[in-house]
């Protein structure tokens, strides 16, 4: 039976670690709404998502009582939109219009984000996503909770280079149609290589094609308990460090089960991952730049801090991998800088750069992620950092991200402010030498020679 | 585990699956005074809670306690019996949490 130790100890992760369970989020597949009428399709997709959605908060928060443990978000992915609408729009701006149902959908079964208005176009684009593509900078103006992302590269197919192209003039163009918001729709807007299915996260989720007609995937977090857990390792040897590190992962990964299993069940809908990432919010104590000082260095970006994350999304992994039937998304460390207040004390004092972070993301999930840069960098300059970007993820056979800020009006020594989960960023800066007639050359980058496994 | 012990676990097991226990774990965290336990024990036994386990201990220089109880025959829902054993708390100035056992049994065993 339970010990009065053990449920201290859950209590004391949950009140004082900041341990919740960052999303839940439904998958909900929108093939099934298609029309080549776009009035058709948008009632089509209304219809659909507030049905099927129609009990998710509740339920998240019924859960959230049950067990004493918060939910902290509720969220929605969608099929990607330039496989729905490719029959129905015409244009850039029939796309905004089902952005504007999107965000309307998202509102009315109170979820804070839904993610999905995206294209996968890691090989080549069809006219409906390069017309998505297109519409992006509009559509995040226009609405607040939708989500976009587009995958221009897979280890399987190399990298488009066309779209990556077009995403460094996409990203430059949202920041400029959101200018008066410190460029807020970047933060809405990834760019992908090797995009996972079926990851909760945003705002890089998306209800892939593989998937049926919905899911419920749930992402964990935790860096906050990993942290204090490791208060306890300051002299120990590796093999002591890596154990806890493993044995609280699988902790905090067995709360995500309980919760994505008792939500599926509620619901009526399938079980589909749990992503085991520590997430990190701008609150105190969820950090997890903190764990990297935590393992011995002094900031994020000082030497030794690739290996030191190296270690830490691995035992992550192991951990959790035990812990859950089913483990996927992105799963590993996070490390966005404005979500993350360690990591903004790092960029401070000097200690982290955008070159270091590059390093970072070879070594844990995902990449790199809300970092704002000056306003005045380029379209090339971005295309640039995506296209190595996608290239760790191609030739790593993992996922890659990009989630770039340039902050119009805003120069090194500058910071925005976005609020909420999203926090606020130090302007970094970019390396500003050119690569125009890089980026500019057409075509793609055939894929990497490990990749012919057949 | 000797003869006993396995006996009772067993027991546990055979009555979970025979009645359909709803367990819950009620915790009460904080300054220790006189009357805390006399208070969530009348307001448990007022509403149809049997306990099954109770142990407190002092942790970091506070009061703790955990109990372990049946809701089976509780008229009230559980959402209720929480929002009024917090008030409950609130009144005498302790923390009281009601956590369905779940969430410890996943975290603690595999």
């Amino acid at each position: 039976m339970i010990n009065i130790f053990e449920v201290y100890e859950t209590n004391k992760m949950i009140e004082h670690e900041n341990l919740d369970v960052r999303t839940i989020t439904l998958g909900i597949s929108l093939l099934d709404c298609i029309s080549d009428n776009l009035e058709t399709l948008k009632a089509n997709i209304y219809n659909k998502i507030t049905n099927a959605a129609r009990d998710l908060v509740s339920t998240g928060k019924d859960i959230e009582e049950l067990y004493g443990i918060p939910i902290v978000n509720k969220r929605i992915s969608v099929t990607p939109i330039s496989l729905v609408g490719g029959a129905a729009c015409k244009s850039p701006e029939d796309f905004v219009e089902i952005a504007e149902v999107l965000d309307e959908c998202a509102k009315t079964v109170g979820v804070n984000f839904l993610g999905g208005y995206s294209a996968l176009v890691s090989k080549s684009m069809t006219q409906a996503d390069r017309l998505l593509i297109e519409s992006i900078p509009e559509a995040l103006a226009v609405t607040d909770r939708v989500c976009s992302s587009v995958n221009v590269g897979s280890t399987r197919t190399g990298i488009n280079m066309d779209a990556v192209r077009l995403m460094g003039r996409t990203i430059k163009k949202a920041a400029e149609r959101t200018a008066d918001r410190d460029s807020l729709g970047c933060a809405k807007l990834v760019v992908f290589c090797n995009a996972p299915d079926d990851n909760p996260f945003m705002a890089g989720a998306f209800h892939g094609v593989t998937e049926g007609d919905m899911v419920i995937n749930v992402g964990v977090s935790g860096p906050g308990v990993v942290k204090a857990a490791l208060e306890h390792c300051k002299d120990s040897d590796f093999e002591e460090l890596c154990e806890t590190i493993k044995k609280t992962s699988f902790k905090i990964t067995r709360v995500g089960q309980l919760v994505a299993r008792e939500a599926s069940q509620r619901l009526g809908v399938p079980f589909g991952i749990v992503d085991l990432s520590l997430a990190p919010t701008p609150a105190v104590g969820d950090s997890v730049a903190d764990i990297l000082k935590a393992i011995g260095v002094e900031h994020p970006g000082a030497p030794g801090t690739t290996a030191a994350l190296a270690l830490l999304n691995d035992q992550v992994k192991k951990g959790g991998v035990m812990a859950s039937s089913y483990v996927g998304g992105l799963s590993g460390a996070f490390i966005p800088v404005s979500e993350d207040q360690g990591m903004i004390e790092a960029v401070q004092a000097g200690a982290l750069t955008l070159e270091k972070l590059e390093a970072m993301t070879c070594v844990c999930s995902v990449g790199l992620d809300m970092i704002a840069i000056p306003g005045d960098t380029s379209e090339e300059t971005l295309s640039g950092i995506i296209a190595d970007e996608m290239a760790l993820g191609m030739v790593n056979q993992k996922t890659t991200a990009v989630r770039l800020i340039p902050a119009i009006g805003k120069k090194v020594g500058d910071s925005v402010e976005f609020g909420g989960l999203l926090g606020y960023a130090p302007i970094m800066s970019v390396n500003t030498f050119g690569c125009e007639r890089f980026v500019n050359r057409r075509g793609r980058i055939p894929a990497p020679i490990h990749s012919f496994k057949n | 585990m000797n003869f006993g012990a396995a006996c009772k676990f067993l027991m546990t097991i055979y009555i979970n699956r025979e009645t359909n226990m709803k367990k819950t774990i009620i915790t009460v965290v904080g300054k220790d005074k006189v009357g805390i336990i006399a208070k969530v024990c009348t307001y448990l036994a007022n509403n149809k809670i049997n306990i099954l386990d109770i142990s407190q201990t002092i942790i970091d220089g506070f009061f703790n306690m955990m109990m372990i109880t049946d809701t089976t025959n509780a008229e009230k829902s559980t959402k209720d019996i929480r929002h009024e054993l917090h008030q409950i708390g609130e009144e005498i100035g302790v923390s009281i949490h009601v956590q369905h056992e779940d969430i410890f049994e996943m975290m603690h065993r595999i």
